[in-house]
């Protein structure tokens, strides 16, 4: 045999046993930008810590779907009482934490008592502030009793904030985090990487993958080369930017656009001169070219949205017509409200670039009205400190990603300021209401009244730019939550 | 010696103390609430004050400066806000790859820098001389991240013989880990090694035009004997005072590479501390960096009466 045959034939075996291996491949490098910073979702708003942990490594009593539905988890079924206040779980059985405790009634009580406790750090610790009282009934059921009947309550005990921990654990969930999912916690390099792998006998459906590692990698420059290296094989939120095109290009991989429960918004402060005025509103509200903004905000990609609500969400209806981009209409509208000289204003604005980029495309719209905008860029810190507590602030960008959070504007001293008796009275009747027509119906009026009072600007709804290997299926499309669920997710060839 | 040593020691540790003071303080007015930050745009007030107390933030700011610096005694820096571990243990954790990297970097760059230098001094005026201190002079001017990035694609994403990034663990194998560092490592030694050539060339020339250097070329000493004994060794002062210059900025400056390669070194660090207002440990961080610098300091000056016996005959 001729040198050259032998290492064509080398190669062909090289390639052919490499192909063997990946049809059997099991493990998966997943990119995150930001590190949690701990693993407990009871204890920490940190999107990064569900982004890990959710689903995969903690269960709830529901679920959240890829769709936003709610589907039940460690709850196989419930039945709600007639007047929707009390809510009786029938659990699964035979369900194991990962330390091999078992899970029962108790561990509800005892996680629902701890979420809405005196000195509870949940973050989210409305989200529980319907229940009156959990009862044991037996160790397969548990009776949750209503103050009122909490329209959101079947949703809120699906979020990562309400997942179940068990008592001997939930001490340690910080750094050694102890679920019923199909993944258990393997380790943790602070600054590095969160490794899982699977559970064997989980009760559930079991996973596809084997280990699992989440790779911290907070730098723009460095995730587009990470995912062309093949170092990190999907990015569910990718911060490629505009180094998207070369990505897409790449054969390897595929880039999935979803959407997210992000409204963008230039948020105002109502109280605050001039902004008080409904006709400076909605002034600024029509000198402004969403689509422009669109394009200014790093990747190009959001679908323009005229009030606070998700376009994937079912009560969604189209409000961008309220003020439509008209210059000449805006000039009016300052003119009515005795301002045609225009005026000066600050915009505060945080550190991602769908604020700092679309930043500077608004102020240059608003200059067109004689609005001139000095842009103050702002530390996130700084930006819950002087925006959002203090509110000391003119106009600020941000996106609001909470999903089924349209209620934050009936919330006395939230920071848009924004007061309005007939509003909290829809928000009042959505609480305690739960037939779906009924509350889209509420939502729907709800979602009117803003775009007409226009307490912030509704800019845009935030893509979800997901990158991953294309031999990968299962990876969550849109993002209903803020969790990276892998529990459907395989190799194929 | 002993007596400068001792004086060396005492103005190092009252440089400590002062620092302490300013470090703390400063981050004291830096604005941010960390209890809001970690609890987010939808934490109840209520749950905002529990974790605060929790953290120990409602105590009063004299009493919290003296416990951190009472702790320094035991080695104990506190814990952290975000990790809820202690500082120590993230310090320890971060270090043994901050501290590689940069001893990794530092040979790297005098390995490259001492030989050009001497090059370019022996051969002054000529065409080498040039040639050497224009690429000097590039390798000044280049930003090391963008050298970093141009390193990655080359070597990672297109070659693809070293990872993009990340940091496997010593415990993965001494050559995983190390292939992790190479590019990094390159990537900081350049701009050292450009600055110090650069240094190492002015200093030599400086004392080939000493009187000495004449008399021994006119009693028939080799050029090369007179190049390496005489010259380099009296040129080594000023050398190293940007060595120890630079381990310093090593060990401090690698935030920019630490995030372009996402090594979970002291850079990131610190970097994460402050934009989550993990305020104890950058406080702790920082008071390290400034140990390492005012022992690195020491060290220098301690390595010139080793080159330079007049030095030691005086102190």
């Amino acid at each position: 045999m001729k040198p050259w045959k032998s290492i064509l034939a080398a190669a062909v075996l090289a390639l052919a046993s490499s192909t063997a291996a990946m049809a059997a491949r099991t493990d998966l490098v997943v990119g995150v930008v930001l590190e949690p910073p701990h693993l407990d979702p009871t204890a920490g708003a940190a999107a990064a810590i569900d982004e890990i942990v959710y689903a995969n490594v903690f269960e709830g009593l529901t679920r959240i779907t890829e769709t936003g539905e709610v589907a039940p988890d460690l709850a196989e079924s419930w039945e709600i009482s007639e007047d929707g206040k009390v809510y009786t779980f029938k659990l699964h059985t035979g369900v194991k934490f990962h330390d091999g405790t078992d899970f029962t009634a108790e561990d509800v009580k005892f996680s629902l008592d701890r979420a809405r406790a005196e000195d509870s750090t949940n973050a989210q610790k409305g989200l529980f502030a319907a229940i009156d009282s959990v009862e044991v009934v037996d160790p397969a059921t548990v009776k949750v009793s209503l103050k009122y009947p909490e329209g959101l309550f079947l949703y809120n005990m699906g979020v990562g904030d309400a997942v179940i921990v068990a008592p001997e654990s939930a001490d340690t969930n910080k750094e050694k985090p102890i679920g019923t999912g199909p993944f258990k916690f393997d380790s943790w390099a602070k600054g590095s990487s969160v490794k899982l792998s699977k559970v064997e006998g989980y009760w559930g459906d079991p996973v596809a993958l084997d280990k699992v590692e989440f790779r911290i990698i907070p730098d723009a420059a460095a995730a587009v080369p990470a995912l062309l290296s093949g170092d990190v094989q999907a990015f569910p939120n990718a911060p490629v930017g505009d180094a998207l095109p070369q990505i897409e290009a790449d054969p390897r991989l595929k880039v999935v656009i979803g959407t997210t429960e992000g409204e963008t918004l230039l948020s105002m402060n109502n109280k605050k001169p001039p902004f008080d005025k409904l006709e400076v509103r909605q002034a600024i509200a029509s000198a402004i070219d969403r689509s422009a903004v669109i394009a200014g905000n790093g990747t190009g990609l959001g679908t323009p949205i005229g009030s606070h609500m998700s376009p994937a969400n079912p009560a969604y209806i189209d409000l961008t017509g309220t003020y439509p981009f008209d210059v000449a209409k805006a000039k009016e509208y300052l003119k009515a409200a005795g301002l045609e000289n225009g005026f000066s204003a600050t915009l505060k604005l945080p550190p991602p670039p769908y604020a700092r980029e679309g930043g500077q495309v608004i102020a240059s719209q608003l200059r067109d009205i004689g609005i001139n905008l000095e842009i103050v860029p702002v530390e996130w810190a700084d930006w819950l400190s002087q925006v959002f507590k203090e509110k000391d602030f003119d106009l600020t960008i941000i996106s609001h990603t909470e999903a089924n959070d349209i209620d934050i504007y009936s919330r006395p001293g939230y920071y848009f300021q924004y007061e309005n008796p007939e509003f909290n009275k829809v928000i009042e009747e959505l609480k305690i209401t739960n037939d779906p027509a009924k509350r889209n119906e509420l939502l729907g009026s709800a979602q009117k009244m803003l775009a007409h009072d226009v307490p912030a600007v509704y800019l845009f709804e935030l893509p979800k730019v997901g990158v991953w290997d294309a031999k990968l299926e299962g990876m969550w499309e849109n993002a209903p939550t803020q969790a990276t669920d892998l529990t459907k997710v395989k190799w194929v060839d | 010696m002993a007596a400068y040593l001792v004086k060396r020691l005492l103005v190092g540790l009252v440089t400590l103390l002062a620092a302490s003071i300013v470090v703390f303080s400063v981050l004291e007015i830096v604005p941010g609430d960390p209890a809001q930050l970690m609890l987010g745009m939808n934490a109840t007030p209520e749950a905002v004050a529990a974790l605060r107390e929790q953290l120990g933030l409602d105590l009063p700011l004299i009493w919290r400066y003296l416990s951190w610096l009472g702790g320094f005694f035991v080695l104990d820096f506190g814990r952290s806000y975000t990790y809820s571990v202690p500082v120590s243990e993230l310090i320890a954790e971060r270090i043994v790859v901050s501290l590689p990297l940069a001893i990794i970097s530092l040979i790297l760059s005098t390995a490259i820098a001492i030989p050009v230098g001497l090059f370019a001094a022996a051969r002054r005026g000529k065409a080498a001389d040039a040639v050497s201190m224009g690429l000097s002079q590039f390798g000044v001017a280049v930003p090391n991240f963008w050298f970093a990035l141009i390193l990655i694609y080359v070597f990672a994403v297109w070659l693809r013989m070293v990872p993009a990034g990340g940091f496997p663990g010593w415990s993965a194998g001494l050559w995983p880990a190390l292939k992790a560092l190479i590019l990094p490592a390159i990537a900081l030694a350049l701009p050292q090694a450009a600055i110090l050539a650069r240094v190492t060339r002015q200093a030599l020339l400086e004392v080939l035009g000493e009187d000495y250097i004449r008399t021994a070329r006119a009693k028939g000493m080799p050029w090369r004997y007179v190049l390496w004994r005489h010259a380099l060794r009296n040129a080594m002062i000023p050398v190293l005072t940007i060595l120890g210059l630079q381990f310093a900025f090593l060990l401090a400056g690698t935030i920019i590479i630490e995030n372009v390669f996402y090594l979970p070194g002291l850079g990131r660090l610190i970097f994460q501390a402050i934009t989550q207002r993990d305020l104890i440990v950058v406080e702790g961080v920082v008071m390290l960096l400034v140990v390492a610098v005012i022992v690195v300091n020491l060290l220098v000056d301690l390595s010139y009466a080793l080159v330079d016996p007049r030095l030691r005959s005086r102190r």
